[in-house]
């Protein structure tokens, strides 16, 4: 069984958000880059159904659609422990393009389980994993907390509103993960480092697709007025605002 | 032309959510002239369904098909989408939570309709079709342009006013064609959780940090979260801990709430943990420490132990309840 995990590049989740380009762009000056945190942790998964001998799970590769600067977030993801990689080498425009692009490369190159996480962390689309799925024609699972396999069936543990459903689908499939789906996500060490270097990155063109969508502008949230300090030993002068002011409760 | 809005139901009821969906796609009607269909799926007894009508739906189309008893991803588009082209819409509007977070990107794959996932607001312009969403983890909000003919909207839980809207709605019984061969997805076991508020749904919520320093804390904080009708949550180390279910937890990885009052209990607001309640139109924050970054998000603050801070609170609730 071979596993595909796409993997986006965004900025460390503690950056502070500015603009460039008039509020078109963000100023990406000093940002650290990293896996989107939903990625790595599907990642960690994937590795751990490779490390368990019972799965049949043989090779985890990772795919990104990205240009060369996003190079060492491939690198991170070898080093954690993929064996190799995917870069389609393109700008990445909208959900419908990386998709498309993903899709593309499955075509050609068998995959048994594609794990995407939820959203990322960035543009907060929760998007790609389904239309990746759409585009195959394959069955997708969204909102995977946990993933395994018994006599190379998959079992997930899915998320809705209110509980959990344990289910199942036929391989190939796209696994759209969220929390819970690894403990903590699985860290390089030195040795993988090391390795990562000679684990081979392949380039593809990407395909000739428009996107549907394109941002024109960001604003940042509305600020909130500063906080109102109630006395600790008072707490019904806070029952008041909340009662009279805000009108919450 | 129409606005097409699909509204889950459970276990045969509508809830806020699904009010909140067809308010907003009627709201999208009404800028574009174009009558809104709301679209069910599953045994909804025609009293639930004519609900939806006092919200702005002009039509309901009401799906009775056995083999869609189980959410199958595929299936599912599959369907909407059909209806889709048949009602001619223009605008697909859709819950952004799991379910449709499983729906729309394989519908939009169907219709080649751009997706502008987890708007807050209507439409900034119909021309370009703009959306306002909440971005980089609710740090940004992004104006973004859809270019398809068709578009799909999908509705951050919380972010609109449900508004009453009387009308007369009718309502269409569908029992569409189902291939068998592609429902995928076996579901071998389900567990529900009973009786307790869902986070999500909640106007009110009650969250514990570290601050709580220990799972035997939480009595107080449950108590209150039963006096007021809240939900519990919990921060990252909370849950990471097992001091509390992982469903609790609040904040980027964890659960995206928007509650009107968010009552933050010991919790120092790392950005991860702002990120999945910025939303909120009101937050509490009771901490130790006035420094904390917390007290930048709130509005109201007590600076104080939790320990201390909790029993005081409970009754004054108790107080104001009699």
């Amino acid at each position: 069984m071979k596993i595909l995990v796409c993997i986006s590049n965004v900025p460390d989740t503690t950056t502070k958000i500015k603009f460039a380009e008039g509020n078109t762009s963000i100023d990406t000056t000093g940002i650290q880059w990293v896996i989107n945190p939903w990625d790595e942790l599907s990642l960690t998964r994937a590795l751990e159904l490779k490390d368990d001998a019972t799965s049949g799970v043989k090779s985890v590769t990772v795919i990104h659609v990205g240009p060369a600067a996003s190079e060492p977030t491939i690198r991170k993801a070898l080093a954690i422990g993929a064996d190799d990689a995917i870069r389609v080498d393109a700008i990445s425009s909208d959900a419908w393009f990386v998709a498309a692009q993903i899709a593309e490369v499955v075509k050609k190159e068998q995959f048994d389980v594609i794990m995407c996480g939820i959203e990322s962390s960035d543009y907060n689309g929760s998007i790609v994993g389904g239309m990746i799925s759409e585009f195959l024609g394959i069955p997708s699972v969204s909102a995977v907390s946990s993933l395994k396999f018994e006599n190379g069936q998959p079992l997930m543990v899915r998320e809705i509103d209110g509980g959990k459903e344990i289910v199942t689908v036929p391989v190939p499939f796209v696994a759209v993960v969220q929390k819970g789906i690894a403990k903590e996500p699985r860290i390089a060490a030195m040795r993988g480092i090391m390795m990562a270097r000679s684990k081979p990155v392949k380039l593809v063109e990407p395909v000739a697709i428009d996107p549907l969508t394109e941002v024109v502008e960001f604003e940042k949230p509305t600020p909130r007025a500063a906080c109102k300090f109630v006395d600790a030993d008072n707490p019904s002068q806070l029952l008041d605002l909340l009662q009279n002011e805000a009108k919450v409760i | 032309m129409s606005v097409l809005v699909f509204t889950e139901n459970w276990d045969g009821k509508f809830k806020k959510l699904s009010f909140e969906l067809v308010s907003y796609a009627s709201g999208v009607g009404k800028m574009l002239n174009l009558s809104v269909t709301a679209v069910s799926i599953g045994k909804v007894d025609e009293g639930e369904l004519m609900k939806l009508g006092n919200y702005g739906a002009n039509k309901i189309i009401s799906v009775n098909n056995e083999k869609l008893a189980v959410l199958d991803n595929q299936a599912y588009a599959n369907v909407i989408s059909e209806i889709s082209k048949k009602e001619n819409a223009s605008v697909i509007i859709i819950s952004n939570n799991n379910t449709g977070k499983a729906i729309a990107p394989r519908l939009s794959v169907h219709l080649r309709a751009g997706v502008g996932s987890g708007v807050s607001k209507l439409p900034l312009s119909l021309n370009p079709f703009t959306v306002y969403k909440r971005t980089y983890s609710g740090n940004a909000f992004a104006h973004l342009v859809i270019k398809s003919d068709v578009k799909i909207l999908t509705l951050a839980q919380n972010s609109f006013d449900v508004v009453e809207t009387p009308g007369n709605a009718t309502i269409e019984n569908l029992n569409p064609e189902v291939d068998g061969t592609l429902l995928k997805t076996v579901v071998k076991d389900i567990h529900k959780q009973s009786g307790k508020i869902l986070l999500t749904d909640a106007d009110i919520v009650v969250s514990g940090g570290r601050g709580m320093k220990s799972p035997d804390n939480w009595p107080p904080l449950v108590e209150l979260a039963t006096l007021l009708g809240a939900a519990t949550a919990c921060s990252r180390p909370v849950s990471d801990e097992g001091w509390r279910p992982h469903e609790e937890h609040t904040g980027q990885t964890g659960k995206i709430i928007a509650p009107n009052l968010y009552i933050a209990v010991g919790i120092s607001g790392a950005t991860q943990h702002l990120a999945g309640i910025s939303s909120s139109k009101f937050i509490v924050a009771i901490n130790n420490d006035k420094d904390a970054p917390i007290f930048e998000a709130a509005q109201y603050g007590i600076v104080g132990d939790a320990m201390k801070v909790l029993p005081k609170l409970v009754e004054a609730v108790k107080e104001i309840r009699k």
